[in-house]
C-alpha cells in the first residue's frame, strides 16, 4: 500500500496514470450525468410541495457537495505537500481550485434560482449561503495568491496554507443548517439512518453525483497533466510525454 | 417531448436556466482544462526545442 502511495510523489507516474483514467472518468460520467438528468427532469415525480422546482436539485446539490469535496481535496493535497515536501500536491491543490471554484459558482446560482420560487428571493444573507459565498471567496483567493508571487514555489506554499486554513469553513457550511436557524432545508439524503427522500427521486439524484465525482476526476486529471508538465519542464521524462 | 414537460408545472423559468447553466460549466471545465493542458505542452516542447538548440 504504501509503494503506491509513494508512487503517487512521482510526476511522471501521476503524469501517465492521469492520461490513462481521464477517458475513463468522462465516458461513466457521462453516463452517470445522461442517467441522473433524465431521471430526474422526466420520470422522478414532481415534488408534493415544491412541484417541479424541487427539479433543481438535480443540479444544485451534487454541485454544492462537490464544491466542498474539492476543497477538502486541494486543503489535504496542500497539507501533505507542506509536509512531506511532495510535489505533486501542490499540482493537485493547483488543480483543483478552479473546478472547485466552477463547482461553487454553480451551487450559488443554481441556489438563487431555487431560492426565488421557494422562499420569494434570489439571496438572503443565510448561514448556509453566506458560508458557500465565503468558500467561493476563499478559492478565489487561493488562486489569486499562487499567481502573486514571482517564484511559483512560495506561491504554491502561501496557497496551500490558505486552503488549510480555509478548511475550517467547510463543517461550518455543512452544520450551519443545524447550528443556527435557517432558511436553508436541513440535510434530506446525507443524515444518518434512513433519507428522507423517496427512490424515484433519490437514484437519479445520487446517479449525479456519482456522474459530478467521475467528471471532477476527469477534469482533474487533465489540469494535473499540465500542472506536472508546467513544473517538471526541465525533466527528461518530458520529452517523451509531449510526444505520445 | 409534450409541452408540460417543458412547461415544468410553471417553474420552467428557473428550472431549464439551471440545468443549461450547470452545462454550460461543465462543458466550460472541460474545454479550459484540454487548453491549460495544450498549453503547458506547448510551453514543455518550446523548452525542450531552446535546450536542444543551445546544446548544439
Amino acid at each position: 500500500m504504501w509503494t503506491w502511495f509513494y508512487k503517487l510523489a512521482s510526476p511522471p507516474y501521476v503524469y501517465g496514470v492521469a492520461a490513462a483514467l481521464m477517458p475513463w472518468f468522462l465516458g461513466f460520467a457521462a453516463i452517470a450525468i445522461g442517467y441522473g438528468l433524465i431521471g430526474g427532469l422526466v420520470f422522478a415525480p414532481p415534488d408534493y410541495q415544491q412541484g417541479d422546482a424541487f427539479r433543481i436539485i438535480y443540479v444544485h446539490v451534487p454541485s454544492a457537495w462537490m464544491s466542498e469535496f474539492v476543497y477538502t481535496t486541494m486543503a489535504v493535497a496542500g497539507a501533505i505537500a507542506l509536509i512531506w515536501r511532495i510535489k505533486v500536491g501542490f499540482a493537485v491543490a493547483g488543480a483543483s481550485a478552479p473546478i472547485g471554484a466552477s463547482f461553487t459558482l454553480l451551487a450559488l446560482v443554481t441556489g438563487s434560482m431555487w431560492g426565488k420560487p421557494m422562499w420569494g428571493t434570489y439571496w438572503a444573507w443565510d448561514p448556509r449561503l453566506t458560508s458557500e459565498l465565503i468558500l467561493l471567496f476563499l478559492y478565489v483567493g487561493v488562486m489569486s495568491l499562487r499567481s502573486a508571487f514571482e517564484d511559483p514555489a512560495r506561491g504554491d506554499r502561501a496557497a496551500a496554507l490558505l486552503a488549510i486554513v480555509g478548511a475550517v469553513n467547510i463543517p461550518i457550511i455543512h452544520y450551519s443548517v443545524v447550528w443556527w436557524n435557517s432558511l436553508h432545508q436541513a440535510a434530506t439524503v446525507a443524515k444518518l439512518g434512513k433519507p428522507s427522500i423517496e427512490g424515484s427521486m433519490l437514484w437519479p439524484l445520487l446517479s449525479m453525483f456519482v456522474g459530478f465525482m467521475l467528471f471532477h476526476g476527469a477534469v482533474l486529471c487533465l489540469r494535473l497533466q499540465g500542472e506536472v508538465l508546467n513544473r517538471e519542464r526541465q525533466s527528461a521524462w518530458v520529452r517523451e510525454a509531449i510526444n505520445s | 417531448m409534450n409541452s408540460s414537460f417543458w412547461y415544468m408545472g410553471g417553474y420552467a423559468r428557473y428550472v431549464w436556466p439551471c440545468v443549461a447553466f450547470a452545462c454550460a460549466v461543465l462543458v466550460w471545465n472541460f474545454w479550459s482544462a484540454q487548453r491549460y493542458l495544450a498549453a503547458a505542452k506547448r510551453r514543455a516542447a518550446r523548452g525542450l526545442a531552446m535546450a536542444a538548440s543551445e546544446a548544439r
